[in-house]
């Protein structure tokens, strides 16, 4: 090969880089590994990780414990899914292409919107892009969000809106819904988007049609946040007036993966199709009239638009859509919908259960859907590690993202929540909160035995 | 030439919503095992959705062949070579994917308690290391999820650090022959992009630089560029563009796309440049899953780094006889804030650090070594022949890990267009090399064999490009019409704009 190159070693073609800028040492990194070696040290790290095999899990906040169907898994491997690049070929990239445009029509249908797109990131960089394109829609440059979206979410935005110039207002929530006086109060003529999430981070079914009603009196975009699992049942941010539904799709066919990747989801009205983000597949022929399937609308994109596109994503997380796909499929319409009446029905089982231990109260008694917060009455984080001592991971402590209910915990459910389970959960609860309590009283601290000493 | 249809050209492209059947189903659901209470008393009745979405209703076994079938119809990597410039196609190992799928990793929720996802946090501190002993930078985002991710953060970042010193730029200079990503992510950041020419060897135009840089003196808050540069040279001017960018207090920003050339052997960070985002799906294996997923870390310098979007992965040393302890640093009151959610692609970190695991301090250097070496001799063999009669290299010299074609020749004398080529390709077994990219070289085809191909693929390409431009001499037409084998021929991609069909339309069923 070097003859055919007309050079004597492999150093000489590194001859254009400048000398003082070629690195004369080797990396400091170790030596090589067999494939044995790797698997054993990743293994090793992965032991020490509580995984939810490993513990009961009822921590949600944005991704979720789900059961994926081994067929998830057989399909997603195959090399021809998991190997190839973005489809720029279409004639050789029919199957990617595809699947792409069932993936649009089934998120379409999900969220009662016409136009989807093939995917996102995940879903808190899909509200940044959303608002980006509420500036392009409308000219403006200010968004009205609710605390109710995920904090994620919300920081997200701050982050990119420092770059779109754009200012952000939140709005508080009231007994676990967004303050719909607050809300209406905060839109003005000036702002882009209003954006929402349903069910909210405090797993309050949120009434997106009523709240939405600020946005269109003053011309502004509704976006609405929704978690997918929950769409078999709830009725869907298109039929409620929103102008872009969009999530974390990771409860749809993907693994919990420590938090990626996974893919957002991002669909729209037809008015907003030419300023979509990301890839869209579409339906065409090829030159005998065969059913064929292209990326459409690439006059949006950066490699055309350069300055000027839509955005600059030109991810589409397409395996994970793929996986969402097939999870779908397998669920099939019907069990889809029956999946989301089993989330709605365990949960309320759970939260009732809950409700009735010695020191838990209920955070907000809104509607539900598969998540929902509880205060407790002792240190949420020592309760926690109460109960993951006895395997439990109880729930998220809210007191991470709201100074306001440092006392609280979101709890979470899934197909995989046996009722035997959340009985666990709630003993587990119950004691842990009196052994906090046994230790408070011991310590002297608490105000009821200042006063029983008196 | 015939056209008779092969078996998969014959069979029509069907949706699962179409081989759909009332009735019919895959999912069996555990017991609810609560009470069967109405939904309506549960959520009010006007918040409930009356009709279920119209998914398909379709047994496992079709489901299964249905997605085979499909399948069946994408070429990918494992089938075949793969030289799309700029893109990295190299093998993605196996092991990576067993790893990934640990429960340990991937069913580790991201909200965790740090003290119960020590190996997690640890295994994404050991990649940060990694890349930044790779890149010569010190500190490192894992955050972003994807190169274009990287590139907005990386100027965000460019932004905050001007923020901090009192300052206001406005502008972010970029090669006219810049990824399309780069234009797109200054303009997400609220800066405008001014073009930087480039000279004939695809490197920066020097004096244009100068230029501009006085032209916007006190407002360039940012260079963008990759070395090797678009036509896979090594730009050797690097040092004093990174003095000039320097000289007017405004950030050098690494385009990563190209870092497979340079592992071991040079490091973006002794060239100068503040701020690189890594592209784990190219340099280091990750397998592009059809367009997604990947993941796009930055690198940055000290002067950058209190700008790291949050939280940033930290190693504490452990007290009292104990080990470290791997945490989530929120405490970082100048970050830019979140990118996303969590922590990033964790999935991805995995397979990219079982790759360096794998690879180590040699192997790495040696990947670099052998994708400029493979990028050589398939320039040489392309050299040869009608091959470098009808398409000239761009830049006769030596390449870096890729290197760029003009079809004009080819064009002119034979009436094909580089999208002929590359469509006739296909019909040879071959995905075509990136076309008509960068811009500045006329019909250009943009090649990276990478490190993982052998001798006889590198042949068997340049035979088949020789075979074609053959053929064409005799016959134009052939590969004017071309491709013939594959599932389907050339689609009309302008109807596919101009009156978009972007979901399957679906009838009530009866």
């Amino acid at each position: 090969m070097l003859a055919a190159i007309g050079v004597d070693t492999v150093a000489e073609l590194f001859d254009q880089i400048p000398e003082p800028l070629r690195l004369d040492r080797p990396l400091e990194l170790p030596e090589g590994l067999s494939e044995a070696e790797v698997y054993e040290r990743l293994a090793a790290l992965a032991a020490r990780n509580a995984d939810a095999e490993s513990e009961v899990c009822f921590v949600g906040a944005g991704m979720y414990d789900h059961y994926v169907p081994a067929i998830v898994d057989a399909i997603t491997s195959r090399s021809e899914f998991l190997t190839p690049y973005t489809p720029y070929q279409p004639e050789i990239s029919q199957g990617g292409l595809q699947v792409m445009f069932e993936f649009q029509t089934a998120m379409s249908e999900l969220t009662g919107l016409p136009v989807s797109n093939a995917g996102l990131y995940e879903g808190p960089s899909s509200v940044a892009s959303a608002a980006y394109l509420a500036i392009g829609a409308t000219g403006r440059r200010r968004f009205v969000v609710s605390r109710g979206v995920h904090p994620h979410s919300r920081e997200t935005l701050a982050t990119y809106s420092v770059g779109y110039g754009a200012e952000v207002v939140e709005v508080g929530l009231e007994d676990g819904l967004t303050d719909a006086a607050a809300l209406a109060a905060a839109v003005d003529g000036e702002t882009a988007a209003v954006i929402l999430q349903s069910p909210n981070f405090l797993g309050a079914v949120e009434d997106v049609g009523a709240l939405g009603a600020a946005a269109k009196e003053h011309g502004a975009l509704l976006v609405v946040a929704c978690d997918p699992m929950t769409l078999g049942v709830l009725e869907p941010p298109g039929a409620q007036g929103a102008d872009i539904a969009l999530g974390e799709g990771q409860p749809l066919g993907n693994r919990l993966d420590f938090g990626g990747p996974s893919f957002g989801f991002f669909c729209a009205t037809e008015e907003q199709i030419r300023r979509m983000p990301g890839r869209i597949a579409g339906e065409t022929e090829d030159v005998d009239g065969r059913r064929g399937f292209v990326l459409a609308l690439q006059t949006r994109e950066q490699h055309i638009r350069r300055e000027k596109a839509t955005n600059n994503i030109c991810t589409a997380q397409a395996l994970n859509a793929l996986g969402a796909m097939v999870h779908l499929a397998w669920l099939g319409r019907h069990g889809f919908r029956e999946l989301g009446e089993l989330l709605v029905r365990r949960t309320a089982y759970a939260r009732e259960r809950l409700a009735a231990v010695e020191g838990v109260e209920l955070l907000h008694a809104a509607p539900v859907a598969r998540e929902f917060a509880v205060r407790l009455a002792a240190p949420v984080d020592r309760v926690l590690d109460r109960c993951a001592e006895r395997g439990i991971a109880a729930g998220y402590p809210l007191g991470r993202e709201y100074a306001e209910y440092e006392d609280g915990l979101l709890v979470a459910i899934t197909e995989r929540r046996t009722r035997a389970q959340i009985d666990d959960l709630a003993e587990a609860l119950g004691a842990a909160i009196a052994a906090e309590r046994v230790e408070l009283v011991n310590q002297g601290l608490t105000n009821s035995t200042e006063e029983a000493l008196g | 030439m015939t056209l008779t249809q092969t078996p998969m050209q014959a069979e029509r492209a069907e949706t699962i919503y179409e081989k759909s059947k009332p009735g019919r189903r895959a999912a069996v659901l555990p017991d609810a095992e609560v009470p069967e209470t109405p939904l309506e008393q549960l959520i009010p009745q006007h918040l409930l959705r009356q009709e279920a979405p119209r998914l398909p209703e379709i047994a496992e076994p079709e489901i299964v062949r249905h997605y085979n079938r499909l399948s069946r119809r994408n070429f990918d990597l494992d089938s075949g070579f793969y030289p799309l410039g700029s893109c990295t196609m190299k093998h993605n190992p196996r092991l990576n994917e067993r790893v990934a799928a640990l429960p340990g990793h991937a069913r580790l929720h991201p909200a965790q308690d740090p003290r119960r996802a020590q190996g997690a946090l640890e295994l994404m501190w050991l990649l940060q290391e990694s890349l930044g002993e790779i890149c010569g930078l010190p500190h490192v985002s894992l955050q972003p999820s994807a190169g274009s991710h990287g590139e907005l953060a990386g100027l965000l970042l460019t932004r905050a650090y001007h923020a901090e010193r009192g300052e206001r730029r406005t502008k972010v200079l970029a090669p006219d022959t810049s990824h399309g990503t780069n234009p797109a992510s200054v303009t997400m950041a609220g800066y405008e992009v001014v073009k930087v020419a480039t000279n004939e060897r695809g490197g920066v135009e020097m004096d244009d630089l100068r230029a501009k840089l006085a032209e916007n003196a006190g407002e360039v808050a940012c260079l963008m560029l990759t070395n090797p540069n678009t036509l896979g040279v090594f730009d050797e001017n690097i040092e004093e563009i990174a003095a000039l960018i320097h000289e007017t207090g405004g950030t050098l920003y690494y385009d990563g796309a190209n870092l497979n050339a340079v592992m071991g052997q040079s490091r973006p960070g002794d060239m100068g440049f503040d701020i690189v985002h890594v592209n784990l799906h190219k340099s280091f294996s990750q397998p592009h899953g059809g367009g997604g997923p990947g993941a796009g870390p930055i690198a940055v310098s000290e002067r950058t780094a209190p700008f790291l979007p949050r939280p940033q992965v930290v190693r504490r040393e452990g007290d009292n006889g104990h080990g470290p302890f791997f945490d989530l640093d929120f405490d970082r009151p100048q970050s830019i804030g979140r990118l996303r959610g969590f922590q990033g692609n964790f999935g991805v970190f995995v397979r990219s650090y079982a790759y360096i695991l794998s690879l180590g301090a040699d192997g790495l250097a040696e990947a670099s070594e052998t994708a400029v070496l493979n990028a050589n001799y398939l320039k040489a063999k392309l050299a040869d022949g009608r091959a470098g009669e009808r398409l000239p290299i761009a830049f006769d010299r030596h390449c870096m890990h890729e290197f760029v074609l003009s079809g004009k020749p080819m064009k002119d004398q034979l009436g094909l267009a580089t999208l002929d080529l590359a469509k006739r390709l296909l019909d040879f077994g071959f995905h075509p090399p990136t076309v008509y990219f960068p811009l500045l070289v006329d019909e250009a085809l943009m090649v990276e064999p990478t490190e993982t191909e052998t001798k006889e693929s590198l042949d068997a390409f340049a035979e088949a490009v020789e075979r074609i431009l053959a053929e064409a001499e005799d016959d134009p037409e052939l590969a004017r019409q071309a491709p013939y084998t594959t599932p389907v021929r050339r689609l009309d991609e302008v109807r596919a704009t101009r009156r978009p069909v972007v979901r399957q339309q679906l009838g009530e069923p009866a």
